[in-house]
């Protein structure tokens, strides 16, 4: 039972290769939604990071919950080559910071992932409503303190997270991009759902799948 | 004499390569220290902040280093670059707004002149001018 003992090491590792497993699955499908708005790259690249990633945490398995995630982040700002290397890095970098080395209880897991949302916030300059990940990770964030908050257990506030992160990645359907390639297109990037907002409904997902049982 | 060092950023290892010897042209007989970081370690285009923090720690002498870079992730990989490097060094680096070519070929002028580096990032910066004011 990880319900009394955290969120522990093999747990965040599942999550991460959870992860990683998605992004290859949906590789087509974000690089598809990039070539419309984009540079027709975010498939191929978050793939080759989370790959990378998953090839660290073979080769050299990290020993605490901080680590583990720090060395994502690391590998993730050297190997994706876009935008999305120093957006999902410094999330996980950041998000590392807010954990120990000991095993992370249900609150401390969801302060690491708003550290990881100002992280994301504080590289990208973005906010919400301009077409990028954080219109998915702002509300699964808020979803998730309010799911906690009310005394719910973490499958039930993770599984209202991913839900609220796939709200938001419909939601950017209709917007106007005002960061990245896309904001090069203006209006002609509305009508388009949001790369990054759909990695990141997928990262919500895995969880779901990876720790919420747990 | 101050000595302070060029870091060319941008997802494309030709293009960078290009940009300094573009630059270059301007410096015959004169030594200046610009290192690359550009493209992916697979040979394709995308940056790596990891690799420009190396460049930039290649790069500093102690008087400083200016990054110039080409768009989109190369801004946002510079900036996680800089989280990587020791304070002191990081305090001595200028992340430039200027256009990579035009703000390379000023930077490199005063740079391998002496100049500190506020001055280069100050002229990186006036790059655009030249072609402003003769297109109007």
């Amino acid at each position: 039972m990880r319900v009394a003992d955290g969120l522990d090491t093999p747990a965040l590792e599942a999550w991460i290769r959870e992860f990683a497993r998605s992004i290859a699955e949906h590789k087509d499908e974000l690089t598809d939604l990039d070539s419309a708005i984009g540079d027709a790259d975010h498939g191929a690249n978050m793939d080759r990071g989370m790959s990378a990633a998953v090839t660290a945490l073979t080769e050299k398995p990290p020993a605490d919950p901080a680590a583990l995630l720090k060395q994502v982040g690391m590998t993730l700002v050297s190997k994706v080559g876009g935008a999305s290397g120093p957006l999902y890095g410094t999330f996980f970098l950041r998000m590392a910071g807010a954990l120990s080395p000991d095993p992370a209880d249900d609150e401390t897991f969801a302060r690491a992932l708003r550290a990881g949302l100002d992280g994301v916030t504080a590289r990208g300059k973005a906010e919400p409503g301009d077409k990028t990940m954080l219109d998915a990770l702002a509300p699964a964030c808020d979803a998730l303190d309010a799911a906690l908050t009310a005394g719910q257990p973490l499958g039930a506030a993770l599984t209202a997270a991913a839900e609220a992160a796939r709200q938001g990645r419909d939601a950017t359907v209709p917007l106007v991009a005002r960061k990245g390639r896309a904001s090069y297109l203006g209006e002609r990037s509305a009508g388009h759902q949001d790369p990054g907002a759909t990695s990141t409904a997928l990262l919500l997902d895995a969880a779901v799948a990876t720790l919420a049982g747990s | 004499m101050p000595r302070v060092g060029l870091v060319v950023v941008s997802h494309s290892l030709p293009l960078a390569e290009a940009a300094v010897a573009l630059a270059r042209e301007m410096l015959p007989g004169r030594e200046l220290t610009i290192e690359i970081a550009a493209g992916t370690d697979d040979g394709g285009l995308g940056t790596d902040a990891v690799a420009i923090s190396t460049a930039i720690t290649a790069a500093d002498s102690g008087d400083g280093v200016v990054v110039l870079m080409d768009l989109g992730s190369a801004v946002l990989s510079a900036e996680t670059a800089l989280e990587f490097l020791d304070d002191d060094v990081r305090a001595r680096v200028v992340l430039s707004p200027a256009p990579l070519v035009e703000g390379l070929i000023g930077a490199v002028v005063v740079a391998a002149g002496g100049a500190p580096r506020d001055r280069v990032a100050a002229e990186a910066l006036l790059g655009l001018a030249p072609k402003q004011a003769h297109l109007g």
